[in-house]
């Protein structure tokens, strides 16, 4: 089966690495710039996993991580915070505001994708 | 009863009073002697012959006149809890022995004002005393059977032995110490004791008279409203008789606070301040117990010999009729109760006035500075004790002389009146701190003359020539000056008549001479302190208005010379003790000197302490302005608290702003953390972007389409473009920010500048279809960095272009002359500064505090450099506010670096 993924980042250039690798992988991929845009894409999509930056413009991570748990549709979704914040106490935040998972910029690629499969499977 | 069983039974009873008063002073510190009941009945001392007689007389005669002589003291004894207290304690401070020393010290310690208090005194209880032995006098009399003892010759005359008697047992326990101001426990035991066997003694033949003789008071009452004009004896008829009362009361009033024997016991014997709250309510009621039967006494005597016998006697006679010697007996002993007690109790005050205010001041002193110790004890023995018998025995001459013609009741009056002449300058003066001694001294002296023109020369130049010529017609027969009936007041009884006149002048002239004439700084200093009781210690001791020197070797010699070396020596150990100084200070303080004043004050009384002291002394007059410097002394002190208070609050604002900083400091730490991990994050991304790309480029197995290819290295030149921008900026920032940036100044033309500004940006704006404009084409030549300038106008464009849209978006760069500055602007027609963030555009931390704004190009320190190298050309610059679309951002550069 082909798992959906939702990659939230503001950044074009790492957006478009993620994007190649999970393809490769047959994932499904959405694309979403900030919170406001993830709202329109999960009204007609429900991803496998959501992969969340938190530092972006307009919806930080945070907000956009409660309007996802806020959503019924989305109760099954994993949600992955993929971000450059790499204290112990953001990681802490990250999990208790409910992420299954805390990975951190820079990253592997490879890495990255094996873990999301881990987290699915 | 033969004379000389009435001289065995005085004896006797004399012997019991002996023992009393040993075995008080024995056990000095027992509860027996130390309790507000024997303080209470120790101020009975006021009942004397007078009222145990004299009383009865009255009421006989006049009906029920001798009341007022007791309602003053009832009034007066609630009110003992203010001035009473405030007497006591001052006298206590002090150590003051009489009341001559404590009016003399409220007025400075005025030498003359005590000796004239103590003349005053004498002129008043000289005939009280003679009162006294005229009472016992006649009681003698009427006891014994051997009616013509009165002999021409006085060492006949069994009075006078009586006198002596009296004498000598007040000379015994009055003079055992020679510090005055001690307390005399044993003669206050007896007096007590005296006080209780005259009121028991007055009860029981009240009592016998009333019920056993008489049918009780309702018979009496029956019996005597039959025979007399009743009326007349027990109601006041009108106002003038409201006056005389009025007078008699104030006048009694005033004795039982000036009184010498009444300071004496309530003041001077007084132990603790709180026996006064037994005393305000016990005292009033003895007086009303003893005036119970005073009344019926009278009437029954009326009724039984009508006008035949002296009326003062009744309580003798009554029972005598009846054959009763025994009751007689006791009632006389009560009688002789009132008269030792008070004799003994007014001499022994009198003798202190007389040696520490009158003869120690005025003759001794030069002698008693020069000799020893023990002789000068012995010396102030002496003088009390020859006091003691003088006054004894000019009181007897009194008597022989003028008290045989004279009631028991008149005597009392003209003391009381003569002793009221203290009232204004003691009442006053406790309350009032202008009263000065030229007042004290003026209204005493001319109240003290009235009542001798009015009082006592009349009956003594009736008594010498015969005549009553001065009293019918007055001086040289001048109506106005009768002594009686002065300036036509001729409705008063002549003791109100004597009381009403001589306080009247007397209150006059200390008001208005104390308004006139100010006491001198000593003077007003005690005043102070009088008036101002509370802070009395305090100000005692800090002894504010003292100038002069005196050493402390020449003190010890003087109090040695009055109290002996053991107890100078203590005085001085426990002086320097308190007040922590060295044993060896060589000159004396104010507080020495004071302290000095006081030890010797209870040997010598008050004035002669201080002359004493005044000749070890020298003293340096305090002028009036030094008076004044030194209470603006201490108006400079209030000051400078003032000053203090100003200066803490200083403090604490400074301290407030120190918090403030520290806040400032601990936000900047977090702001600083903030933009720490702004950096790291922006550092970061394109790092990540770089890894990424590269890992993807790496893997072999994959077979990446060429142009994907293409732009995964495209990104990676854009992110390690967007590396190093960053870096550079955050290099700059650094160096704006600690000044270490030097400025590169030439001479240019900022046309030129802006023209190079607008090419560096002119790609980014071409991609996005944004026109840039100068609208400007005049030349100015400026002194600035070219590069730094150029860093400024790339900032603010790619700002603009940041913030415009695609295709409609439009950009100018206007400047202008201003005042003295070049005026250059920014102008975009973008989405604008939200009204929020203007203030914070210019902040570093701007990004980090409103990081949803961040867009991928920015590194967030683009307007912070920007702000930084205007500063640093001493420009200015600022986003306008005023603007309705788009942003515009203005600075300046000074037009003194134009060429």
């Amino acid at each position: 089966m082909m798992y959906k993924i939702l990659i939230v980042d503001d950044e074009p250039n790492i957006v478009m690495s993620l994007e190649y690798a999970f393809k490769k992988k047959g994932f499904e991929v959405f694309i979403a710039r900030d919170g406001s845009e993830v709202i329109s894409i999960v009204e007609n999509t429900v991803p496998d996993i959501i992969l969340l930056d938190i530092m972006m413009p307009n919806i930080d991570g945070y907000q956009t991580l409660k309007l996802i748990k806020s959503k019924k549709s989305l109760e099954a979704t994993k949600i992955a915070f993929l971000t450059a914040k790499n204290k112990a106490s953001d990681i802490e935040k990250g999990l208790k505001l409910g992420a299954d998972k805390y990975l951190i910029k820079p990253f592997s690629v490879k890495k990255i994708v094996s873990e999301i499969l881990e987290l699915l499977e | 009863m033969s004379n000389y069983v009435i001289i065995v039974i005085i004896l006797t009873y004399l012997a019991v009073l002996f023992f009393i008063a040993f075995l008080a002073e024995r056990k000095k510190k027992s509860k027996w002697v130390n309790n507000p009941y024997v303080y209470t009945l120790s101020l009975a001392v006021y009942c004397s012959a007078w009222t145990y007689y004299g009383s009865i007389g009255i009421a006989a005669n006049t009906g029920i006149d001798f009341l007022p002589i007791y309602l003053g003291p009832v009034i007066a004894a609630p009110l003992w809890i203010i001035v009473l207290r405030k007497v006591i304690r001052i006298s206590n401070q002090n150590k003051i022995s009489s009341i001559a020393d404590f009016i003399s010290l409220r007025y400075g310690n005025n030498r003359f004002l005590g000796a004239l208090v103590t003349v005053v005194c004498l002129f008043g209880t000289i005939p009280y005393i003679s009162l006294q032995l005229k009472a016992v006098s006649e009681t003698f009399e009427i006891m014994s059977d051997n009616t013509s003892y009165i002999l021409t010759n006085t060492f006949h005359d069994s009075t006078f032995y009586v006198a002596l008697i009296l004498a000598i047992f007040a000379t015994f326990f009055g003079t055992q110490n020679a510090d005055a101001s001690e307390k005399h426990t044993g003669i206050i035991a007896t007096v007590a004791f005296e006080s209780v066997l005259k009121l028991v003694f007055f009860l029981v033949i009240g009592i016998y008279i009333t019920f056993y003789l008489f049918d009780g008071t309702t018979d009496i009452y029956n019996q005597i409203a039959t025979i007399d004009n009743l009326k007349e004896l027990t109601t006041l008829s009108g106002l003038e008789d409201g006056f005389n009362w009025l007078f008699m009361i104030s006048l009694s009033f005033m004795a039982i606070f000036l009184l010498p024997r009444q300071f004496q016991v309530s003041v001077l014997e007084n132990n603790r301040e709180k026996y006064l709250k037994k005393a305000i309510w016990l005292f009033p009621l003895y007086l009303l117990v003893f005036n119970i039967f005073v009344i019926f006494i009278a009437w029954a005597g009326k009724i039984t010999f009508g006008d035949d016998v002296n009326a003062e006697y009744y309580t003798l006679y009554l029972p005598l009729e009846q054959g009763n010697s025994f009751l007689a007996t006791l009632v006389f002993l009560g009688g002789f109760s009132a008269v030792i007690s008070m004799v003994v109790v007014s001499t022994l005050a009198l003798s202190t006035m007389v040696s520490n205010n009158l003869i120690i001041p005025y003759g001794f002193l030069e002698k008693f500075i020069r000799s020893q110790t023990e002789r000068n004890e012995r010396y102030i023995k002496n003088i009390r004790r020859i006091s003691i018998f003088s006054i004894i025995i000019i009181a007897y001459f009194f008597y022989i002389s003028f008290s045989r013609e004279l009631s028991l009741y008149s005597i009392g009056l003209i003391s009381f009146t003569i002793i009221a002449q203290l009232a204004p300058s003691f009442f006053i003066g406790l309350f009032w701190n202008r009263g000065s001694s030229k007042g004290a001294i003026i209204g005493i002296i001319l109240g003290f003359f009235i009542t001798v023109y009015t009082l006592i020369l009349p009956f003594t130049l009736a008594a010498y020539s015969g005549t009553d010529d001065f009293t019918q017609y007055g001086l040289y027969g001048i109506a106005a000056l009768k002594p009686y009936a002065l300036f036509g007041i001729d409705f008063l009884s002549p003791p109100a008549h004597a009381f009403f006149w001589s306080i009247l002048f007397n209150l006059l002239a200390y008001l208005f001479f104390s308004l006139m004439f100010k006491g001198n700084y000593r003077e007003r200093n005690y005043a102070e302190m009088f008036v101002d009781s509370r802070n009395f210690s305090a100000l005692q001791d800090s002894a504010l208005v003292w100038k002069g020197e005196a050493y402390v070797a020449d003190i010890k010699t003087m109090l040695v010379r009055f109290l002996g070396e053991k107890k100078a020596t203590r005085a001085l150990k426990l002086f320097f003790t308190k007040y922590k100084l060295p044993v060896d200070t060589q000159l004396a303080d104010a507080r020495l000197i004071n302290f000095s004043e006081k030890l010797l004050t209870g040997s010598i009384g008050s004035a002669s302490a201080k002359i004493l002291i005044d000749s070890v002394v020298k003293e340096e007059q305090i002028s009036l302005t030094e008076v004044l410097r030194i209470l603006e002394e201490s108006k400079e002190n209030i000051v400078s608290n003032k000053m203090l208070l100003e200066k803490s609050d200083e403090l604490s604002q400074l301290s407030s702003k120190l918090k403030d900083a520290n806040e400032e400091l601990v936000n900047k730490d977090k702001q600083k953390d903030e933009f720490l991990d702004t950096v790291a994050h922006e550092l970061k991304t394109p790092i990540t972007g770089i890894r990424a790309a590269t890992e993807l480029l790496m893997d072999e197995e994959d077979d990446m389409p060429k142009e994907i290819k293409k732009q995964f290295l495209t990104n990676i030149l854009q992110d390690s473009d967007r590396l190093g921008r960053l870096i550079n900026n955050i290099l700059d920032f650094e160096k704006l920010e600690t000044g270490r940036l030097s400025l590169d100044m030439r001479s240019l033309d900022i046309q030129e500048t802006i023209k190079k500004a607008v090419a560096n940006t002119q790609h980014i704006a071409a991609k996005k279809g944004i026109k840039i404009q100068i609208k400007n084409v005049h030349h100015f030549e400026i002194k600035y960095d070219e590069d730094r300038i150029l860093q400024v106008f790339t900032n603010l464009i790619s700002n603009a272009i940041k913030f415009c849209e695609p295709e409609s978006g439009n950009i100018e760069i206007d400047y202008k002359l201003g005042n003295e500055v070049l005026e250059i602007a920014v102008i975009d027609n973008g989405k604008g500064i939200p009204a929020e963030d203007i203030a914070y555009v210019f902040d570093k931390f701007y990004q980090s505090q409103h990081q949803n704004t961040i867009k991928p190009e920015g590194s967030g320190l683009g307007l912070a450099i920007t702000k930084q190298i205007i500063e640093k050309h001493k420009g200015k610059i600022w986003a306008d506010k005023t603007v309705k679309t788009g942003a515009k951002f203005v600075f300046t550069l000074p037009i003194s670096y134009i060429v």
